[in-house]
């Protein structure tokens, strides 16, 4: 589904990424796992197209994503969602329109329709009900992130990014939302890429990951197989 | 394109065939078409060519089914795959039900309530910042008895910030506003032969009404919007919080060095704004009234009273209260979204801007009818 190979990034003089490759798998539930600046958020954005690498190749669904026309990456964008931390919702609309706006914009459904796809989704990721028609700056940080995935939701992705879906959440809605998100998997068949530093996410939800260090994929593989392979590595990271 | 949804009718039984790709960018033909409901009072409906379905088009489908049984067909369905039935199982539960709303018609009372409504909250808003300014006051007042908890450097800060940086569009407003009556006044004025009146025309109009206006309106624009939207995102970022929080007062911190700034800038902007305004008089009285600026400094001496330039000074600081106090307390209302920053923005220099006016015409009937 997705496949990068030999990346290499670089801000100025600092060499973020050097020659990192993995390949995440269809219906796969991937991680991107390392230390603070290791580079996990920056490696999504490069696949999500926000930001460039300086070299190297990213192929999602078999396209080589870095050499697109415009139209071509347009209609890529529709195929992901994208969870960003804080959820990023759009301010200026309340959490019903959040969800909406995917759909108006590319849809030609009827506007109450609409409405009742948003409604469902919302109803899918736990938001309770009075939450639907309040502004997003009136909710939680659970909430918000419960929001951001529907709104992800809206247009039935086939890949789906999270970057640290579960941070900031109490240990009971973090577990929730990982349930939430390997039963989304289950029922829609969807590919899910993420940035996490979760332990018990790392353990539980997560098929296969790759953990970064020193600009290089330092161990890739499934958390019994590195439990084998790396235990030193995975013990520094898991402690 | 082939059709998602062919109806077969026999006399007894009806047959939807549902086929394709039921997705969000197909499912839009079914929920707009109507064919599929001329159906007999039993339908059974085929699932076998779908290719692939979607939430939109599992709840296209619960669409479909519910208006059938809406209509007393009872509907039987067959030929799932078990992932279409999954996904419809799924959508089936999380389907939001609407509850029955009631629809309020607007009556004369209601209108009426929402006027008792506007005017308490307006009511309301006046108090609020009634008690603002008094807590400026008292914070100001508590200041007084301890000078080293002024913040000076803060102040001086925003003096140069609102002040000093102030001083080039108000140096162009204000020759630009002398230039004009003074153009305008030569004509006039020109016509009776009265042409040595363009000082006392100039000075005065400038000195007493307008250069007090122009900065003030100048600064409202520039610094109540600055000091609303530094104060909405200190809140913002719990920046404000975090000074309570360490026993640092924002009336301290925040407020007064503001107020204080534009209390003491406003005057000399204004003495500045006079001088450029008349200046730009002059300069207009020479070339079209041929006035030499001796001629026009002497006569100002002579006819133009100190009471015009001092009533414009002592108005100055009151704009500049005006202004500060708004653009603090609109700046302290804003809360947590980044809509309500421009939002907060736009009503603060609105506001100062329509203060600043109001209370130069009080001042200026008040002062009028006292003939000074």
């Amino acid at each position: 589904m997705i496949e990068v190979r030999n990346i290499v990034t670089a801000f100025g003089d600092h060499v973020v990424h050097d020659g990192v490759s993995f390949t995440v798998k269809e219906g796969e539930i991937y991680g991107l796992l390392g230390g603070s600046g290791s580079g996990k958020t920056v490696l999504m954005r490069e696949i999500i197209l926000l930001n460039r690498p300086k070299s190297g190749e990213i192929r999602v669904g078999g396209k080589e994503i870095l050499t697109l026309s415009e139209s071509q990456k347009q209609a890529l964008r529709l195929q992901w969602g994208v969870l960003f931390q804080f959820g990023a919702l759009f301010s200026s609309l309340n959490v019903l329109e959040n969800v909406m706006i995917p759909l108006q914009e590319y849809t030609d459904l009827p506007e109450d329709f609409i409405e009742e796809m948003a409604r469902m989704k919302l109803r899918m990721v736990g938001l309770p009900e009075h939450a639907v028609y309040l502004a997003p700056s009136e909710l939680s940080g659970g909430m918000k992130k419960r929001v951001g995935l529907a709104r992800a939701l809206a247009l039935d992705p086939r890949i789906l990014f999270l970057d640290e879906p579960t941070s900031g959440l109490d240990p009971a809605s973090a577990r929730a939302f990982d349930g939430l998100i390997m039963e989304l998997r289950a029922l829609l068949g969807i590919t899910v890429v993420m940035v996490t530093h979760d332990k018990d996410t790392i353990e539980k939800v997560l098929d296969r990951f790759i953990i970064l260090g020193q600009g290089k994929v330092q161990a890739e593989g499934s958390y019994k197989e590195l439990l084998v392979r790396h235990p030193a590595l995975m013990q520094r990271f898991m402690e | 394109m082939q059709t998602l949804i062919d109806l077969h009718n026999t006399p007894h039984c009806s047959t939807l065939v549902c086929q394709g790709e039921w997705t969000h960018a197909t499912v839009a033909a079914v929920l707009r078409g109507s064919w599929w409901k001329k159906t007999q009072k039993r339908v059974e409906v085929d699932f076998a060519g779908i290719v692939r379905m979607d939430t939109s088009g599992a709840m296209a489908w619960l669409h479909v089914k519910e208006t059938l049984e809406a209509l007393g067909v009872e509907v039987q369905s067959k030929g799932m795959s078990p992932s279409v039935e999954h996904l419809v199982a799924l959508c089936q539960t999380h389907k939001y039900a609407p509850k029955e709303a009631a629809v309020a018609k607007k009556t004369l009372e209601d209108f009426f309530v929402l006027l008792g409504e506007r005017a308490e909250a307006l009511w309301k808003a006046f108090l609020s910042f009634a008690s603002f300014a008094g807590g400026a006051l008292e914070s100001f007042a508590k200041t007084l008895t301890r000078p080293h908890k002024i913040r000076f450097r803060a102040t001086l800060y925003h003096l140069e910030q609102s002040g000093l940086n102030a001083l080039p569009i108000i140096a162009i407003t204000a020759f630009l506003i002398g230039v004009v009556i003074a153009y305008q006044g030569a004509v006039q004025l020109e016509k009776f032969g009265a042409n040595i009146f363009i000082v006392e025309m100039v000075g005065i109009a400038a000195a007493r009404e307008l250069a007090p206006m122009i900065v003030a309106i100048v600064i409202a624009g520039r610094s109540a919007s600055a000091f609303t939207a530094q104060i909405g995102v200190m809140k913002i970022t719990d920046e404000v919080d975090a000074m309570k929080t360490m026993g640092f007062g924002p009336w301290e911190f925040l407020v007064l060095p503001r107020v204080l700034a534009l209390v003491v800038a406003l005057p000399l902007l204004v003495l500045f704004g006079d001088a450029v305004a008349i200046f730009g008089g002059m300069i207009v009285a020479r070339a079209e009234l041929g006035i030499s600026f001796v001629e026009f400094v002497d006569r100002f001496e002579e006819t133009v009273a100190l009471k015009h330039v001092v009533i414009g000074l002592i108005k100055a600081p009151i704009f500049g209260l005006i202004i500060a106090l708004i653009g603090c307390y609109r700046g302290f209302q804003i809360s947590s979204s980044t809509e309500s920053v421009g939002k907060y923005t736009t009503i603060s220099v609105v506001n100062a801007i329509f203060w600043v006016i109001a209370f130069n015409a009080l001042f200026s009937v008040l002062l009028t009818e006292l003939d000074i």
